[in-house]
C-alpha cells in the first residue's frame, strides 16, 4: 500500500497509545541493545573497526561503477548470471520469468528487505505463484498478513501469545506459546517445501567484487537451504551491497553481527560462488544475481546524502532510537523503518509520499552514535528537511511562521518589540491564574512562565547600576 | 581574557537567571565579560526545520556580532553546537572561511569552558542536596561533552550526584519535534521522568534550558516534586 505524507503522525500517535505494543518494543529493543553492548565490549578495537567499515564503504560508493562491473564479471566467470534491474518491476518480472520457465508453482524465500522493498511476494502471488517465507519471523508475519516491523526482526511487534494464537487458528493445532514448540512446528511445515521447490530466493548481505562471492548471514539455516536445495537460486541485492574485496568481510561480518544481534558471529554465514560445479555434490544448477537500482543511483548524485548508501541493515539505529522504541516499525508506513528508514524512504520513493519522515526524529543523534559504519544518520535527516523546504513541501502556516521568526531575529529592535508584546500578552494569561495552553505543547506538560524581565533588560539594569 | 556572552533567545525570554548566573560565575573567576546587545538567535529553529536559507541569514548576522570576540561562552550545548558544528555546513566557505574558523574555535558551552579552558572545577559552592544529571543530546553527541558538567557537580560541597538510568537518552524536546509529535515527545518525557524519579534526587540538573523546559514541564504537570535546575543557576545562586 502506498503511504501518504501524514502517515507517521497519525499511526505513531495510535501505536503509542497501545501500551502492550509500546512495552513489546521497549523491552525488545532494550534487550537487543544490551546484547550488542556486551558483545562490542569484547572488541577493544571496535571504534577502529567502525572507521575501517566507513572508509571501505566510502571507497566502494565513490567507485560503484567499477566495483559493480567487477562483481558482474566475476559472477559470470563463476558460471552465474547477472540481471541489472532499474526498478522494482524489472526485478520482480525477471524473477517471475524464471518461475514461468521452471514452471514453478511456489518459491522458497529467505529473509530479505530488498524483496520487501520491491513487494516481490505480492507480485508473485498475483501471478499465482506461492511465495513461501522460510525465516521464522517472516513466516509469522506472512500468516498474519502483515509487514516487517523491524529490519532484522520482522515479527518484533508480536508477543509469543499472539503467535501461539495465530498458529492455533491458522493450522488448527493445540495452542502453545512455547517458542521451541512453535518453532518445531514451523520447521516441520517448511522442510518439505525446501525439498520440493524449484526456485529459492535470497537476499544478499555483502557481495565481494574481487571474487564474485555472495554472502548471506542468518541464524536459522533456512537461507542456506533456500540457496542450496532448489534447482535455481536467485539472489537479489541493492547495488550498494557490493564490497571491494573478499577479505573486507572480516570487518563487515564483525560489525554486522555484533551490531544486529550481539552475536560474535551468526549461526550461518553462507558464501556463494555461483552454481554447482561438475565436481560438487550439491548446490543449485543455476545461480542468478539481480542487482537492483530502484532509486539508489539518484541518491548517489547527492553528495550530502550519499552516505545513506553505506547502510548494512543491522537495525541498531532502530533499537537505540527513542522514537522507534516508542512507536514501533509500522508507524513509519514504509519497508525501512527507524532513523535510517526515515532517510532511505524519502530518497527511494520521493518526498511526496514521505515528507513527514525526515521530521520523525528529535535529532538526538543516538542513531549516528551507534551506526557500525558511522553514517551520520541524524544529519542526513537535516539535509532531507532542507529538501522538503526547498521543494516547497512544507505547509504554508509553517513557512509563514518561519518567515516571521527570521524577520524578527534579523533585527534586534523587532526582537525587543516582539518580546515586549509577548510578555505582556502572557502576563494577562498568568494574571487570570490560567495555566497557559500552548497548542501542541500543553496536553501533558506545563509551559514555563515567562520571566518578569528578559536577560537583555536585566543586563542593562546591571550595567547601568555600575555606571551610576 | 575577554569573554562575550551568547545568551540564547529561550534563555533571554524564559530563563534569564541562567544568563545572569553565568555572568556571575565568569566575573567571580576574574574574567572580563561583555554582552553584545545586538544578539538575538543563532538560527537553530530555522536550520532544524529545513529552512537553511533563513538559518544562513542569522548565521551571517551572528558572525558579524561575535566575529571579534576572543571567547564566546553560552549556557547551551545545543546553541553552541549550532555555531560550532552546523555553521560550517551551511555557510559558504569561500566567503566566510576565516570568520568561521575563528568563531568555531572560540565558542564554548560554559561547563566545557570552565573545566577545559580555564581549568576551574571547584567554584567553592555548597549545595547539600541529592541531584541527578541529564546529558543534553547536542552537548553530548555533537560536542562530545560528558565529563565537564560532572566535574563541576562533583566538586560542589555537600552534593550527592546519583546517575539516572539512561542519562544519555533524549528527553523528547527536539525543538519543533515537541509540538509536531507531542504524543512521542511526551512519551519520551515520561520515561525520562521515571528515570529521574528512581534516583530519589531533589533536583535534576542539565546544561540546556530547552531540556529543562521539557523535563520540568512534565514533572510539574504530574506533581512530581523534583526541581529542574540549570547547572549555571546551581553554581551562580550558591556562589
Amino acid at each position: 500500500m502506498e503511504r501518504t505524507p501524514s502517515d507517521f503522525k497519525t499511526s505513531s500517535a495510535k501505536n503509542i497509545a497501545n501500551s502492550r505494543l509500546r512495552e513489546t518494543f521497549h523491552s525488545a529493543t532494550r534487550h537487543a541493545l544490551e546484547q550488542r553492548l556486551k558483545s562490542i565490549h569484547q572488541v577493544p578495537e571496535w571504534e577502529q573497526l567502525r572507521e575501517k567499515g566507513h572508509q571501505i564503504k566510502k571507497e566502494v560508493i565513490n567507485q560503484l561503477d567499477f566495483y559493480l562491473e567487477q562483481l558482474e564479471s566475476n559472477i559470470l566467470n563463476n558460471g552465474g548470471q547477472v540481471f541489472w534491474a532499474r526498478d522494482a518491476d524489472e526485478a520482480s518480472n525477471y524473477i517471475l520469468r524464471l518461475c514461468r520457465r521452471l514452471n514453478a508453482k511456489n518459491v522458497v524465500k529467505s529473509k530479505s528487505m530488498t524483496t520487501e522493498e520491491i513487494k516481490l511476494a505480492s507480485t508473485l502471488e498475483k501471478q499465482g505463484i506461492e511465495p513461501i517465507e522460510t525465516d521464522l519471523g517472516e513466516f509469522i508475519i506472512q500468516l498474519a498478513n502483515e509487514t516487517p516491523s523491524h529490519i532484522i526482526a520482522p515479527a518484533l511487534h508480536m508477543t509469543r501469545q499472539q503467535i501461539g494464537a495465530l498458529f492455533n487458528k491458522t493450522f488448527n493445532i493445540p495452542y502453545t506459546e512455547i517458542p521451541e514448540e512453535l518453532c518445531a512446528f514451523a520447521r516441520g511445515k517448511l522442510r518439505q517445501k525446501f525439498l520440493s521447490t524449484k526456485l529459492g530466493i535470497s537476499g544478499v548481505n555483502f557481495a565481494a567484487a574481487d571474487t564474485g562471492t555472495i554472502v548471506v548471514v542468518e541464524n536459522e539455516g533456512n537461507a542456506r537451504m533456500c540457496t542450496n536445495l532448489p534447482k535455481v537460486h536467485v539472489a537479489i541485492m541493492g547495488l550498494e551491497k557490493v564490497i571491494p574485496r573478499f577479505e573486507d568481510l572480516s570487518i563487515f561480518l564483525k560489525l554486522l553481527s555484533r551490531s544486529a544481534t550481539g552475536q560474535k558471529q551468526t549461526s550461518y554465514v553462507s558464501m556463494i560462488n555461483g552454481p554447482r560445479k561438475v565436481e560438487d555434490l550439491d548446490g543449485p544448477e543455476e545461480f542468478h544475481l539481480v542487482i537492483l537500482d530502484n532509486g539508489r543511483t539518484e541518491i548517489l548524485s547527492n553528495p550530502k546524502l550519499r552516505e545513506s548508501l553505506f547502510c548494512i541493515r543491522c537495525g541498531a539505529c532502530l533499537n537505540t532510537c527513542p522514537v522507534y522504541q516508542r512507536v514501533g516499525g509500522h508507524s513509519y508506513g514504509s519497508t525501512y523503518s527507524g532513523p535510517i528508514g526515515s532517510v532511505l524512504t524519502p530518497l527511494l520513493q520521493g518526498l511526496d509520499t514521505a515528507k513527514d519522515l525526515p521530521y520523525a526524529s528529535s535529532l538526538c543523534g543516538a542513531c549516528s552514535n551507534i551506526c557500525p559504519v558511522k553514517i551520520d544518520v541524524h544529519h542526513q535527516l537535516l539535509w532531507l528537511r532542507e529538501q522538503v523546504v526547498k521543494q516547497h513541501k512544507s505547509s504554508w502556516q509553517e513557512r509563514l511562521a518561519m518567515h516571521c521568526y527570521t524577520s524578527i531575529m534579523k533585527d534586534v529592535r523587532l526582537y525587543r518589540l516582539g518580546s515586549f508584546f509577548l510578555r505582556n500578552l502572557l502576563k494577562i494569561f498568568y494574571k487570570k491564574g490560567q495555566n497557559l495552553n500552548v497548542p501542541g505543547w500543553s496536553k501533558d506538560r506545563d509551559f514555563p512562565p515567562i520571566a518578569a524581565k528578559t536577560f537583555k533588560e536585566l543586563w542593562k539594569e546591571k550595567t547601568q547600576q555600575k555606571t551610576t | 581574557m575577554k569573554v562575550s556572552l551568547f545568551i540564547p533567545c529561550l534563555v533571554d525570554q524564559f530563563f534569564p537567571s541562567v544568563g545572569m548566573n553565568l555572568f556571575k560565575i565568569l566575573k567571580k573567576i576574574g574574567l572580563s565579560v561583555n554582552y553584545p546587545l545586538e544578539q538575538t538567535c543563532c538560527g537553530q529553529p530555522a536550520f532544524n526545520g529545513g529552512y537553511h536559507a533563513d538559518a544562513c541569514e542569522l548565521a551571517q548576522r551572528f558572525l558579524e556580532i561575535f566575529g571579534n570576540s576572543e571567547y564566546i561562552v553560552t549556557p547551551s550545548g545545543s546553541c553552541a553546537s549550532m555555531v560550532k558544528i552546523f555553521y560550517p555546513e551551511i555557510l559558504d566557505h569561500s566567503t566566510y572561511k576565516e570568520p568561521l574558523q575563528e568563531i568555531t574555535k572560540n565558542i564554548f558551552e560554559f561547563s566545557d569552558f570552565l573545566v577545559n579552558i580555564i581549568g576551574v572545577k571547584d567554584l567553592g559552592v555548597t549545595f547539600p542536596h541529592r541531584v541527578t544529571y541529564h546529558d543534553a543530546c547536542h552537548l553530548l553527541r555533537e560536542l562530545q561533552i560528558h565529563q565537564a558538567p560532572r566535574e563541576l557537580i562533583k566538586n560542589i560541597q555537600g552534593i550527592e550526584l546519583v546517575e539516572m538510568e539512561e542519562s544519555e537518552t533524549c528527553c523528547g524536546f527536539g525543538g519543533m519535534f515537541s509540538v509536531k509529535f507531542p504524543e512521542i515527545s511526551i512519551a519520551m518525557a515520561e520515561d525520562k521522568s521515571s528515570a529521574i524519579t528512581k534516583t530519589g534526587a531533589d533536583y535534576v540538573i542539565a546544561n540546556d534550558s530547552s531540556c529543562l523546559m521539557q523535563i520540568g514541564g512534565y514533572l510539574s504537570r504530574h506533581n512530581i516534586p523534583i526541581k529542574p535546575l540549570h547547572l549555571a543557576d546551581l553554581l551562580g545562586e550558591n556562589l
